[in-house]
């Protein structure tokens, strides 16, 4: 067990490299100028030389790359080439926001389409099937941002029982914080529940025609007990699966929701980035986030011998 | 072998049990009847697909509903109606009263719990004890079923025992709470030939021990004559012979029946002698039967056979037989 | 020379009660078998119909500017409304259906050409599988969004562009697929006893695995189609995707992020628009991934 963790733990060091390699040399790749291209249109020649040189584009590439990986281990993202700032500083202002509402969304989204899944798989070709999983093609089919604006003009606009944007810390009081949260939590966990739900109900399908679920019932158990004890632990190593996976889907996702809502976090950050072509906080926010989604990832590996004991490594 | 008191514990009538599937209607069972007495041990044979595992899994109604039905007849336990009653009262009975073993242990034990926590799962379900209880009630099942380093094994993982513990543990699962029906579909069937005899002689025992009924599927007449005392022989979906097993193998009347048993290889046959077939094939259950469902096949068929389907007529000491052309001659050993 | 003759020339009356039998029995018969699907592919057609005679379709030129008209909601003169330009939502909803087919089609055809080569030589040649899973690995564990946000952020706006970003971000997804497809080919017997009878391996290839792969990638390129649609309107609506003077749906989205409350028309065609078409793309990889393989439910 012990061997396979320090294995998986290399190998998340060589992906974490690959992406930095790969966040680096982005700017490298891109046809043109890039320092022509980050300063925009109607940057004059000086423009351009100042951000050639606060990127460091006047050096070999790997002495570039050395520096640059250096710095990271450092704690230090480089600085900001709109407003001079540390970027770690800008992204660790905006971590609660984002932080916040991902884990709304995750609870949410998964307390509603793990059990959702498993009853359609329970009631496989009814109606109720059909309906939960019409409803989760739907809910991929729709645009978070769409999905956020029609949740706004309802509950919002129409029925004024939460509010329209806007993000309350925690520190000013747990309530308005939640209350703030809901729509955003929505409008965001609904891609990923709808995902989780078909993967739920695909897994949970496959067990339910194994032989030991017909043992079980042959032994008097209920349904609900044959679900919870027998079913859902066989099931499990896909469902978590994809709850790794779709965390990808949810970050995507994080960016366009705090968009809408305008909640000043991570997602923002990066928006505002784009406008501005300030390609190192692009950088530090991809480096943030892809470290976040390997981790989880790597975690949710290594549970699965809780859940499935002939997995040994 | 135990003695049958004669006082009849489950009486199926006219079972039907039909699946409803994209492609036609699969009659599975068509009209099948029998009973057995406590502390009896019936086998019903025949071929696969001839609806013999379905009727054991409509006995304790556990066919799967979307695209399966149990259409009509009646199951009668100790004089209620097993079909009639609710879910609730249903599950009471499985796993205490009437208990089911299956074919492939590999797959019929759950591969993410332990093997202890399986069984204690019934007696705690039944019982209603608590887990200490059910510890001790387990070790014994344990050693009944001769299994050694009981203490050891009730944390082990089906994946780490060997078929032949498995199918020990199935039984014992089976066994825990004492039930009066043991239905066995094709418990050794998975199994190495050595293992099967070891299972078959601990089925023996334990029934000798517990007096329990038991149900014996199978396809395997070696099988039905070392484990038998009565036999149903099935034939698409109906039952087409019934008799003591004394008198199936001795005088065989279904010309099916007779056409298994000169299938079989027989020790004392010769070893040039050339093992007969029963030519074609067993009927698609998709369309409807008309007359009899073996006389495509039967060289005793008549006229007769092609249009009416036989009703089983008794000819004494409960031997019957559905055929308009039985057999009644001792069987030869040319 | 008759006969030649006779063979070669198309026999009309043989297609039409072909198509005739198309129209009146086999079509009915799929929509009964899988309704979704078939809604799905006549919703496709008839956003593909749009996309094609768009300049037949819309009022008037997408690009004419009218201030005095700006932000007018729906009526008959403008059946959409108009933006905050004054320009025709319905024109540029019309013509933003090239957009986002077009980067759909694209995407799906491109990555899955890319991700079946490289799929391919990394399920067969061993040291290039090494390094490659690796790179994709790595491109894969940068949610897909943010991979074509980067790649956006430095290069000027264009359609062509959004393709390559969204293809890249697309690509390690369909590379994953086809290597364990082809990994589990291999261990077939079938394609153990071809090599062993010493079959050459592009025929392997066309014989053996091609076929057999066809169908989960196909399925596979459907769901890709839909989801690079919905990331171009993302991009569109974040500003970093197709150039403000083309109408995409996205687009005429993105233009409403500070008007929604005043003009909610302009973020609600466009979005019926996008969400149709990509429920319609969606139901018909189902109903292909049902119609080819039922088993392959079990993994998608």
């Amino acid at each position: 067990m012990l061997s396979y963790i320090v294995r998986r733990l290399g190998a998340t060091v060589v992906v974490m490299a690959v992406v930095a390699f790969v966040v680096f040399s982005l700017l490298y790749l891109t046809p043109g100028d890039p320092a022509a291209v980050i300063a925009g249109d109607v940057a004059t020649s000086e423009d351009i030389a100042r951000i050639r040189q606060s990127l460091g584009l006047d050096q070999p590439f790997l002495v570039r790359f050395g520096n640059w990986v250096w710095a990271l281990l450092h704690g230090d993202m480089g600085t900001s080439i709109f407003n001079s700032l540390p970027v770690s500083k800008l992204i660790g202002q905006r971590v609660e926001p984002t932080l916040s509402l991902t884990i709304c969304t995750l609870i949410v989204a998964i307390l509603t389409s793990v059990p959702l899944g498993a009853i359609a798989a329970a009631r496989a070709e009814s109606k109720l099937d059909h309906a939960i999983m019409g409803f989760s093609v739907l809910g991929f089919s729709i645009p978070v941002f769409v999905l956020a604006y029609l949740l706004i003009l309802l509950f919002s606009l129409q029925l004024h029982w939460l509010p329209v944007q806007g993000y309350r810390p925690i520190s000013e009081g747990i309530w308005p914080w939640f209350l703030h949260l809901i729509l955003p939590s929505l409008a965001l966990g609904t891609v990923y529940a709808a995902l989780i739900a078909r993967i739920t109900r695909a897994s949970v399908l496959d067990v339910l025609s194994q032989d030991y679920i017909r043992t079980a019932q042959a032994k008097g158990l209920k349904e609900s007990d044959i679900m919870i004890h027998h079913a859902l632990k066989n099931a499990a190593v896909p469902i978590i699966t994809i709850i790794g996976i779709g965390i990808g889907l949810l970050i995507s996702g994080a960016v366009v929701t705090e968009t809408v809502f305008a909640i000043p976090g991570i997602g923002r950050l990066t928006v505002d980035a784009i406008l501005r072509r300030d390609y190192p906080i692009i950088q530090g926010v991809i480096l943030i986030f892809s470290a976040t989604y390997v981790m989880i990832n790597l975690m949710i590996d290594l549970s699965y011998v809780f859940f499935d004991p002939r997995i040994r490594y | 072998m135990s003695q049958a008191t004669g006082k009849s514990i489950l009486e199926v009538k006219d079972l039907r049990t039909y699946f409803y599937t994209r492609d036609g209607v699969v009659r599975s069972v068509d009209g099948v009847s029998f009973s057995i007495s406590e502390g009896e041990t019936l086998a019903i044979v025949g071929e696969s697909g001839c609806g013999k595992s379905v009727t054991s899994l409509s006995l304790l109604r556990l066919i799967p509903s979307p695209p399966g039905k149990i259409v009509s007849g009646s199951v009668l336990y100790h004089g209620k109606d097993l079909l009639k009653l609710s879910e609730d009262e249903m599950r009471d009975i499985r796993g205490d009263k009437i208990s089911m073993i299956f074919q492939e242990p590999m797959t019929s034990l759950n591969p993410v719990l332990t093997v202890g926590r399986q069984i204690s799962e019934v007696l705690e379900l039944h019982r209603h004890c608590t887990k200490e209880q059910a510890h001790e009630r387990i070790l014994e099942l344990l050693k009944l079923v001769n299994i050694s380093e009981p203490e050891r094994r009730i944390n082990e993982y089906p994946h780490q025992l060997s078929g032949g513990m498995r199918q020990r543990i199935m039984i014992a699962m089976a066994l825990a709470c004492d039930p009066e029906i043991l239905i066995a579909d094709e418990p050794t069937t998975a199994l190495d030939v050595t293992i099967q005899a070891q299972i078959l002689n601990l089925i023996r025992e334990l029934r000798d021990r517990t007096r329990a009924a038991i149900i014996l599927i199978t396809h395997d007449l070696g099988v039905v004559a070392e484990m038998a005392q009565r036999v149903v022989v099935m034939y698409a979906g109906r039952k087409v012979e019934e008799a003591s097993v004394f008198d199936l193998f001795a005088k065989p009347m279904h010309p099916y029946t007779l056409g298994l048993l000169n299938s079989m290889p027989r020790l004392d046959d010769s070893s040039s002698k050339r093992l007969v077939e029963i030519p074609g094939m067993v009927p698609s259950m998709r369309t409807e039967i008309v007359g009899c469902a073996f006389a495509p096949r039967c060289s005793k068929a008549s006229e007769r056979c092609l249009i009416e389907s036989p009703v089983l007529q008794d000819f004494g000491n409960g031997h019957t037989v559905a055929c308009w052309n039985p057999v009644a001659v001792l069987r030869d050993k040319a | 020379m008759i006969n030649n003759s006779t063979m070669n020339r198309v026999d009309w009356p043989a297609q039409v009660s072909k198509i005739r039998l198309f129209l009146t029995v086999q079509l009915p018969a799929l929509y009964k078998r899988y309704p979704f699907a078939v809604i799905g592919a006549a919703t496709l057609l008839l956003m593909i119909f749009i996309a094609i005679f768009a300049p037949f379709l819309a009022t008037v030129d997408p690009q004419a500017v009218a201030p005095l008209n700006r932000l007018k909601p729906p009526s008959w003169e403008y059946w959409f409304g108009t933006d905050a330009l004054g320009r025709d939502v319905y024109s540029r909803v019309m013509y933003g259906t090239r957009v986002s087919l077009t980067v759909g089609i694209s995407v799906a055809v491109l990555s899955t050409v890319i991700g079946l080569a490289i799929g391919l030589i990394t399920g067969f040649v061993r040291w290039v599988d090494a390094i490659v899973m690796r790179i994709m690995d790595g491109l894969m564990s940068i949610p897909s969004i943010l991979l074509a946000i980067a790649l956006m952020a430095l290069t000027k706006a264009s359609i062509e562009n959004v393709i390559i970003a969204i293809t890249i971000a697309e690509v390690p997804r369909v590379v994953r697929l086809v290597r364990s497809l082809v990994l589990g080919l291999r261990e077939q017997p079938y394609v153990e006893a071809a090599a062993a009878s010493g079959t050459p391996l592009l025929k392997t290839l066309l014989r053996h695995i091609l076929p057999n792969i066809a169908a989960p990638l196909l399925v596979q390129a459907t769901y890709i189609c839909a989801s690079a649609m919905i990331t171009e309107a993302i991009l569109s609506f974040i500003g970093a995707g197709t150039p403000p003077n083309i109408p995409s749906w996205g687009n005429i989205m993105a233009e409403s992020r500070s008007l929604f409350q005043i003009a909610g028309y302009l973020i609600l065609f466009p979005s019926i628009f996008l969400s149709a078409t990509v429920l319609a793309v969606n139901y018909l990889g189902d109903g292909l991934r049902d119609a080819l393989d039922p088993r392959l439910s079990r993994r998608m």
